[in-house]
Protein backbone atom coordinates (compact mmCIF):
# COMPACT_ATOMS: atom_id res chain seq x y z
CA UNK A 1 0.00 0.00 0.00
CA UNK A 2 2.41 2.51 1.30
CA UNK A 3 4.74 1.30 -2.22
CA UNK A 4 2.07 2.26 -4.52
CA UNK A 5 1.45 5.35 -2.61
CA UNK A 6 5.14 5.81 -3.07
CA UNK A 7 5.51 5.32 -6.68
CA UNK A 8 2.30 7.54 -7.40
CA UNK A 9 3.84 10.78 -5.34
CA UNK A 10 4.98 13.19 -8.06
CA UNK A 11 8.61 14.65 -8.50
CA UNK A 12 12.01 13.83 -7.13
CA UNK A 13 12.57 12.44 -3.75
CA UNK A 14 12.83 15.21 -1.43
CA UNK A 15 8.98 16.61 -2.83
CA UNK A 16 7.83 13.11 -2.88
CA UNK A 17 8.86 13.31 1.42
CA UNK A 18 7.22 17.00 1.56
CA UNK A 19 4.12 15.38 0.31
CA UNK A 20 4.01 12.79 2.19
CA UNK A 21 4.49 14.87 5.92
CA UNK A 22 1.90 17.28 4.72
CA UNK A 23 -0.83 14.69 4.15
CA UNK A 24 0.00 12.60 7.34
CA UNK A 25 -0.28 15.84 9.13
CA UNK A 26 -3.56 16.95 7.71
CA UNK A 27 -4.79 13.61 8.15
CA UNK A 28 -3.57 14.09 12.17
CA UNK A 29 -5.34 17.50 12.31
CA UNK A 30 -8.79 15.64 10.81
CA UNK A 31 -8.78 12.92 13.28
CA UNK A 32 -7.98 15.23 16.32
CA UNK A 33 -10.44 17.94 14.97
CA UNK A 34 -13.12 16.29 13.80
CA UNK A 35 -12.64 12.20 13.95
CA UNK A 36 -11.91 11.43 17.48
CA UNK A 37 -14.54 14.05 18.92
CA UNK A 38 -17.12 12.18 16.70
CA UNK A 39 -16.04 8.27 18.07
CA UNK A 40 -15.45 9.52 21.29
CA UNK A 41 -19.05 9.72 22.24
CA UNK A 42 -19.88 6.13 21.00
CA UNK A 43 -17.42 5.11 23.63
CA UNK A 44 -18.51 3.39 26.95
CA UNK A 45 -16.09 4.97 29.13
CA UNK A 46 -17.64 9.16 28.97
CA UNK A 47 -21.10 8.99 31.09
CA UNK A 48 -21.00 11.19 34.36
CA UNK A 49 -24.74 12.08 34.61
CA UNK A 50 -26.95 9.64 36.89
CA UNK A 51 -29.86 9.39 33.84
CA UNK A 52 -32.43 6.72 32.87
CA UNK B 1 3.02 -13.58 -10.68
CA UNK B 2 1.01 -15.93 -8.29
CA UNK B 3 3.40 -15.54 -5.82
CA UNK B 4 4.30 -11.96 -6.41
CA UNK B 5 0.36 -11.05 -5.88
CA UNK B 6 0.40 -12.86 -2.70
CA UNK B 7 3.04 -11.10 -1.20
CA UNK B 8 1.64 -7.72 -2.23
CA UNK B 9 -1.71 -8.65 -0.73
CA UNK B 10 -0.12 -9.63 2.86
CA UNK B 11 2.36 -6.90 2.95
CA UNK B 12 -0.49 -4.74 2.02
CA UNK B 13 -2.59 -6.62 5.07
CA UNK B 14 0.35 -5.66 7.65
CA UNK B 15 0.36 -2.32 6.58
CA UNK B 16 -2.99 -1.65 7.25
CA UNK B 17 -2.62 -3.27 10.39
CA UNK B 18 0.04 -1.47 11.10
CA UNK B 19 -1.50 2.06 10.40
CA UNK B 20 -4.82 0.79 12.65
CA UNK B 21 -2.28 0.52 15.37
CA UNK B 22 -0.81 4.51 14.72
CA UNK B 23 -4.14 5.64 14.40
CA UNK B 24 -5.32 3.80 17.37
CA UNK B 25 -2.65 5.06 19.91
CA UNK B 26 -3.51 8.65 18.26
CA UNK B 27 -7.01 8.09 19.79
CA UNK B 28 -4.82 7.86 23.80
CA UNK B 29 -3.11 10.51 22.99
CA UNK B 30 -5.96 12.52 22.08
CA UNK B 31 -7.89 11.11 25.49
CA UNK B 32 -5.33 11.11 27.91
CA UNK B 33 -3.75 14.46 26.43
CA UNK B 34 -5.19 17.08 24.09
CA UNK B 35 -8.68 16.42 25.75
CA UNK B 36 -6.92 18.13 29.12
CA UNK B 37 -5.17 20.75 27.37
CA UNK B 38 -8.13 21.97 25.04
CA UNK B 39 -10.97 21.64 28.48
CA UNK B 40 -8.16 23.47 30.87
CA UNK B 41 -7.69 26.24 28.47
CA UNK B 42 -11.52 26.27 27.78
CA UNK B 43 -12.27 26.29 31.45
CA UNK B 44 -10.38 29.07 32.10
CA UNK B 45 -11.47 31.64 29.73
CA UNK B 46 -15.18 30.73 31.12
CA UNK B 47 -13.80 31.74 34.22
CA UNK B 48 -12.22 34.61 33.27
CA UNK B 49 -15.32 35.61 31.11
CA UNK B 50 -17.53 35.43 34.44
CA UNK B 51 -15.16 37.73 36.59
CA UNK B 52 -15.25 40.00 34.24
CA UNK B 53 -19.05 39.88 33.16
CA UNK B 54 -19.63 40.13 37.47
CA UNK B 55 -17.20 42.61 37.93
CA UNK B 56 -19.26 45.09 35.49
CA UNK B 57 -21.59 47.89 36.73
CA UNK B 58 -25.14 46.41 37.31
CA UNK B 59 -26.22 49.11 34.58
CA UNK B 60 -24.24 47.48 31.79
CA UNK B 61 -25.25 44.08 32.94
CA UNK B 62 -29.06 44.83 32.50
CA UNK B 63 -28.34 46.29 29.55
CA UNK B 64 -26.98 42.89 28.09
CA UNK B 65 -30.15 40.85 29.57
CA UNK B 66 -28.79 37.53 27.96
CA UNK B 67 -25.81 37.07 30.09
CA UNK B 68 -28.39 36.13 32.65
CA UNK B 69 -28.71 32.44 32.06
CA UNK B 70 -31.89 32.00 33.80
CA UNK B 71 -33.59 35.07 32.44
CA UNK B 72 -36.01 32.98 30.57
CA UNK B 73 -39.82 32.17 30.74
CA UNK B 74 -39.44 28.23 31.78
CA UNK B 75 -36.20 28.90 34.26
CA UNK B 76 -34.44 26.62 32.39
CA UNK B 77 -31.75 28.79 31.43
CA UNK B 78 -30.10 28.61 28.05
CA UNK B 79 -27.95 25.49 27.72
CA UNK B 80 -24.21 25.60 28.14
CA UNK B 81 -24.13 29.16 29.67
CA UNK B 82 -21.96 29.46 32.95
CA UNK B 83 -23.00 30.83 35.72
CA UNK B 84 -21.00 29.61 38.77
CA UNK B 85 -17.68 28.77 39.86
CA UNK B 86 -17.13 26.01 41.99
CA UNK B 87 -13.75 25.80 44.30
CA UNK B 88 -13.15 22.69 46.08
CA UNK B 89 -10.43 23.04 48.72
CA UNK B 90 -9.48 19.76 49.01
CA UNK B 91 -8.89 18.80 45.26
CA UNK B 92 -6.74 22.19 44.38
CA UNK B 93 -7.10 25.69 44.06
CA UNK B 94 -8.67 25.24 40.57
CA UNK B 95 -11.80 27.88 39.87
CA UNK B 96 -14.50 25.08 37.80
CA UNK B 97 -16.95 26.82 36.02
CA UNK B 98 -20.56 25.31 36.24
CA UNK B 99 -22.62 25.40 32.68
CA UNK B 100 -26.43 25.30 32.64
CA UNK B 101 -27.04 21.37 31.24
CA UNK B 102 -25.25 18.13 31.30
CA UNK B 103 -24.61 17.52 27.66
CA UNK B 104 -20.92 16.23 27.34
CA UNK B 105 -19.83 18.69 24.56
CA UNK B 106 -20.32 21.21 27.72
CA UNK B 107 -18.81 19.11 29.74
CA UNK B 108 -15.42 19.53 28.16
CA UNK B 109 -15.65 23.65 28.97
CA UNK B 110 -16.52 23.06 32.74
CA UNK B 111 -18.83 21.04 35.24
CA UNK B 112 -22.54 20.55 33.69
CA UNK B 113 -25.43 22.17 36.05
CA UNK B 114 -28.03 19.26 36.32
CA UNK B 115 -31.19 21.83 34.82
CA UNK B 116 -33.65 20.64 36.42
CA UNK B 117 -32.33 20.84 39.80
CA UNK B 118 -31.95 23.90 42.25
CA UNK B 119 -29.39 26.94 41.58
CA UNK B 120 -26.85 27.20 44.14
CA UNK B 121 -28.16 28.44 47.68
CA UNK B 122 -31.86 27.46 46.51
CA UNK B 123 -34.06 25.38 48.69
CA UNK B 124 -33.55 22.00 47.11
CA UNK B 125 -30.53 20.05 45.07
CA UNK B 126 -28.00 21.94 43.47
CA UNK B 127 -27.03 18.92 41.37
CA UNK B 128 -23.86 19.14 39.15
CA UNK B 129 -22.09 16.57 37.00
CA UNK B 130 -18.50 16.70 35.96
CA UNK B 131 -15.41 14.75 34.40
CA UNK B 132 -13.86 12.35 36.22
CA UNK B 133 -10.84 11.21 33.74
CA UNK B 134 -10.09 13.20 30.17
CA UNK B 135 -11.79 17.15 29.06
CA UNK B 136 -9.92 18.78 31.90
CA UNK B 137 -10.90 15.51 34.38
CA UNK B 138 -12.43 18.23 37.51
CA UNK B 139 -13.48 15.29 39.09
CA UNK B 140 -10.38 13.21 38.89
CA UNK B 141 -9.58 12.88 42.46
CA UNK B 142 -13.06 12.94 43.85
CA UNK B 143 -13.16 9.84 45.92
CA UNK B 144 -10.32 11.90 48.13
CA UNK B 145 -13.17 14.03 49.52
CA UNK B 146 -13.93 13.55 53.32
CA UNK B 147 -17.25 14.08 54.97
CA UNK B 148 -16.87 17.77 56.46
CA UNK B 149 -15.10 18.95 53.68
CA UNK B 150 -15.80 22.56 52.62
CA UNK B 151 -17.18 23.40 48.54
CA UNK B 152 -17.64 26.77 47.66
CA UNK B 153 -20.09 27.83 44.85
CA UNK B 154 -19.11 31.46 43.54
CA UNK B 155 -22.51 33.37 42.41
CA UNK B 156 -22.54 37.20 40.37
CA UNK B 157 -24.26 38.08 44.20
CA UNK B 158 -23.19 35.70 46.08
CA UNK B 159 -20.43 32.69 47.95
CA UNK B 160 -22.13 29.58 49.08
CA UNK B 161 -20.34 27.40 51.31
CA UNK B 162 -21.60 23.86 51.34
CA UNK B 163 -20.08 21.47 53.88
CA UNK B 164 -19.91 17.75 52.82
CA UNK B 165 -22.37 15.67 54.89
CA UNK B 166 -20.60 12.30 54.28
CA UNK B 167 -17.83 10.19 52.13
CA UNK B 168 -18.22 9.88 48.66
CA UNK B 169 -20.60 7.06 47.59
CA UNK B 170 -21.29 4.98 45.15
CA UNK B 171 -24.48 4.65 42.91
CA UNK B 172 -25.60 3.15 39.55
CA UNK B 173 -25.85 5.30 36.52
CA UNK B 174 -29.47 5.08 36.19
CA UNK B 175 -29.75 5.75 40.29
CA UNK B 176 -31.75 9.64 39.46
CA UNK B 177 -32.70 9.82 42.88
CA UNK B 178 -29.44 11.33 44.11
CA UNK B 179 -30.57 14.36 41.54
CA UNK B 180 -33.91 14.33 43.53
CA UNK B 181 -34.62 17.90 45.31
CA UNK B 182 -34.85 15.35 48.71
CA UNK B 183 -32.47 12.63 47.30
CA UNK B 184 -33.89 9.39 47.32
CA UNK B 185 -37.51 10.42 47.84
CA UNK B 186 -38.50 11.89 44.43
CA UNK B 187 -41.10 14.22 44.51
CA UNK B 188 -41.16 15.10 48.33
CA UNK B 189 -41.49 18.95 49.08
CA UNK B 190 -37.45 20.48 49.56
CA UNK B 191 -36.68 21.76 52.82
CA UNK B 192 -33.14 21.94 52.80
CA UNK B 193 -30.16 23.21 50.90
CA UNK B 194 -28.07 20.64 49.10
CA UNK B 195 -25.29 20.14 46.79
CA UNK B 196 -24.62 17.14 45.07
CA UNK B 197 -21.33 15.89 42.97
CA UNK B 198 -21.62 13.05 40.36
CA UNK B 199 -19.26 12.30 38.05
CA UNK B 200 -18.32 8.45 36.73
CA UNK B 201 -16.37 5.55 38.52
CA UNK B 202 -13.92 4.11 38.59
CA UNK B 203 -11.69 6.03 36.63
CA UNK B 204 -12.05 5.07 32.76
CA UNK B 205 -15.12 3.41 32.73
CA UNK B 206 -18.64 4.20 33.51
CA UNK B 207 -20.59 1.66 35.06
CA UNK B 208 -21.04 3.18 38.03
CA UNK B 209 -21.15 6.77 39.51
CA UNK B 210 -19.18 8.71 42.66
CA UNK B 211 -21.45 11.04 44.43
CA UNK B 212 -20.84 13.39 46.77
CA UNK B 213 -23.46 15.10 48.78
CA UNK B 214 -23.51 18.54 51.28
CA UNK B 215 -25.56 21.24 52.71
CA UNK B 216 -25.27 24.97 52.84
CA UNK B 217 -23.51 26.26 56.24
CA UNK B 218 -23.28 29.63 54.84
CA UNK B 219 -23.90 32.68 52.78
CA UNK B 220 -21.35 35.64 51.98
CA UNK B 221 -21.95 38.80 49.96
CA UNK B 222 -19.60 38.88 46.86
CA UNK B 223 -18.44 42.36 48.36
CA UNK B 224 -17.16 40.62 51.35
CA UNK B 225 -14.24 39.06 49.73
CA UNK B 226 -13.82 35.00 49.71
CA UNK B 227 -15.25 33.01 52.23
CA UNK B 228 -12.81 31.71 54.93
CA UNK B 229 -13.89 28.33 53.55
CA UNK B 230 -10.89 29.47 50.72
CA UNK B 231 -8.85 31.45 52.64
CA UNK B 232 -8.14 29.73 55.85
CA UNK B 233 -5.02 26.53 54.88
CA UNK B 234 -7.79 23.93 54.28
CA UNK B 235 -6.11 19.75 54.18
CA UNK B 236 -5.26 19.44 50.85
CA UNK B 237 -4.85 16.16 48.64
CA UNK B 238 -2.05 16.15 46.42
Amino acid sequence: MYAFLWRHLPGPVYVKVLVALIVAAVIVVLLFGWIFPWVEPLMPFSGNTVSQ
Amino acid sequence: MWAERTRTTIRSLGEILITLGVVLFLFCAYQLFYTNVVADEAMKSEVSDLHKQWAEPPAARSAAPAADPFDTADSQGHSGTAFAILHIPRLGDKSIPVLQGTTLDLLGRGVGHYKDSALPGQIGNFAVAGHRKTHGEPFRYLDEMRAGDLIVVETAQTWYTYREDRDPFIVEPTDLGVVAPVPNEPGEKPSQKLITLTTCNPWWASTQRMIVIGTLIAERPRAQGEPPALTVNAPKFQ
